[in-house]
């Protein structure tokens, strides 16, 4: 077994999510170089663990301009239901005109067929 | 700049029920509660205090806009996480189609066991801020997956799918990064390494 058939693996194992199999261990454990590879992946993870916990200060005015941002959004969104609303009425109201324009006709055609079949007999 | 030492997790789920049901002023602050921690992932992900505050601000428009969406089942600041890595990414690509911006290329170490002496105190915070740099120096693709799986711990899957890569291009990736880091902190290691074999 090489090195190179070994290191691939180090950064999972230095996260502690992968276990070496019993042929990488034992070339590790003979194997001074990937010894210390693996010291420095495993210093690498836990150091790179421990940044996580330290929030970088951000500079002043972030927050306004994103409480800015957010209101201006959400503004948009009233803005676009509101004519998003309108056009359901619009459409509404013109389906609605529509309808009673047909039913408006189709009684008068019905009553000039009646009057028509009247004069007739 | 200036590091602040997180206040960690305050329960936001009231402030989420409330701002999903329209409240405003809970959304406000569920943004002042978190907005550090977003502001945080997003200037690890781009690496400048100008894109990261265009990211954090996407992020949140993102999140007032899909507030509905989210079903609680992560926590908010998990949620955001992914939000700003999707929105990093972007914002990333959209920087290098319009600037043609240079990758940047890697970077150099530190360490970080429990200390007595003042000098390994001090040699550990060297360390710390030489991995940072580190990862600061490394190219932004391969910077954000060694920040969103070693830092914040996310599955490669969700890496993969905040990314827009596939699952195995994220491990490839993280692969590389965490060699360049190894590389550029233990150069002799490194070094010996390209030498070996």
């Amino acid at each position: 077994m090489q090195c190179d058939d070994v290191t691939s693996d180090f950064g999972e194992v230095a996260a502690g999510r992968l276990l070496l199999g019993g042929d990488e261990r034992a070339h590790v454990e003979q194997c001074l170089r990937c010894q210390a590879d693996l010291v420095h992946y495993r210093r690498l993870l836990r150091t790179l663990r421990s940044v996580r916990t330290e929030l970088l200060e951000p500079a002043p005015g972030l927050l306004t301009d994103v409480l800015a941002a957010v209101s201006a959004a959400g503004e948009q969104g009233a803005i676009v239901s509101v004519l998003r609303g309108r056009r359901v009425a619009y459409v509404g109201g013109i389906a609605a005109a529509a309808t009673a324009a047909a039913a408006g006709g189709a009684l008068v055609l019905a009553s000039r067929s009646r009057r028509r079949v009247r004069l007739a007999s | 700049m200036s590091e602040v030492r997180s206040s960690d997790q305050v329960d936001l789920s009231a402030l989420v029920d409330a701002a999903r049901q329209g409240d405003h002023r809970a959304f406000d602050e569920l943004v002042r509660q978190t907005y550090a921690e977003t502001y945080t992932l997003a200037f690890r992900l781009v690496g400048n205090e100008e894109d990261a505050r265009d990211v954090t601000q996407e992020a949140y428009i993102r999140a007032f806009k899909g507030l509905r969406r989210f079903r609680g089942e992560a926590r908010f600041s998990t949620w955001m996480y992914r939000i700003t890595a999707n929105c990093a990414s972007t914002h990333l690509g959209r920087r290098r189609r319009h600037r043609h911006d240079e990758l940047f290329d890697d970077a150099p170490v530190a360490d970080d066991a429990p200390m007595a002496s003042p000098e390994l105190r001090a040699e550990a915070a060297d360390f710390n801020r030489r991995v940072k740099d580190a990862v600061d120096r490394l190219p932004p693709k391969l910077r954000a997956v060694v920040v969103l799986r070693d830092l914040y711990d996310m599955p490669h899957e969700v890496i993969a799918a905040e990314l827009g890569i596939s699952e195995s291009a994220a491990k490839v990736r993280l692969h590389r990064a965490r060699r360049q880091l190894r590389d550029d902190l233990f150069p002799i290691q490194g070094m010996e390494a390209a030498h070996a074999v």
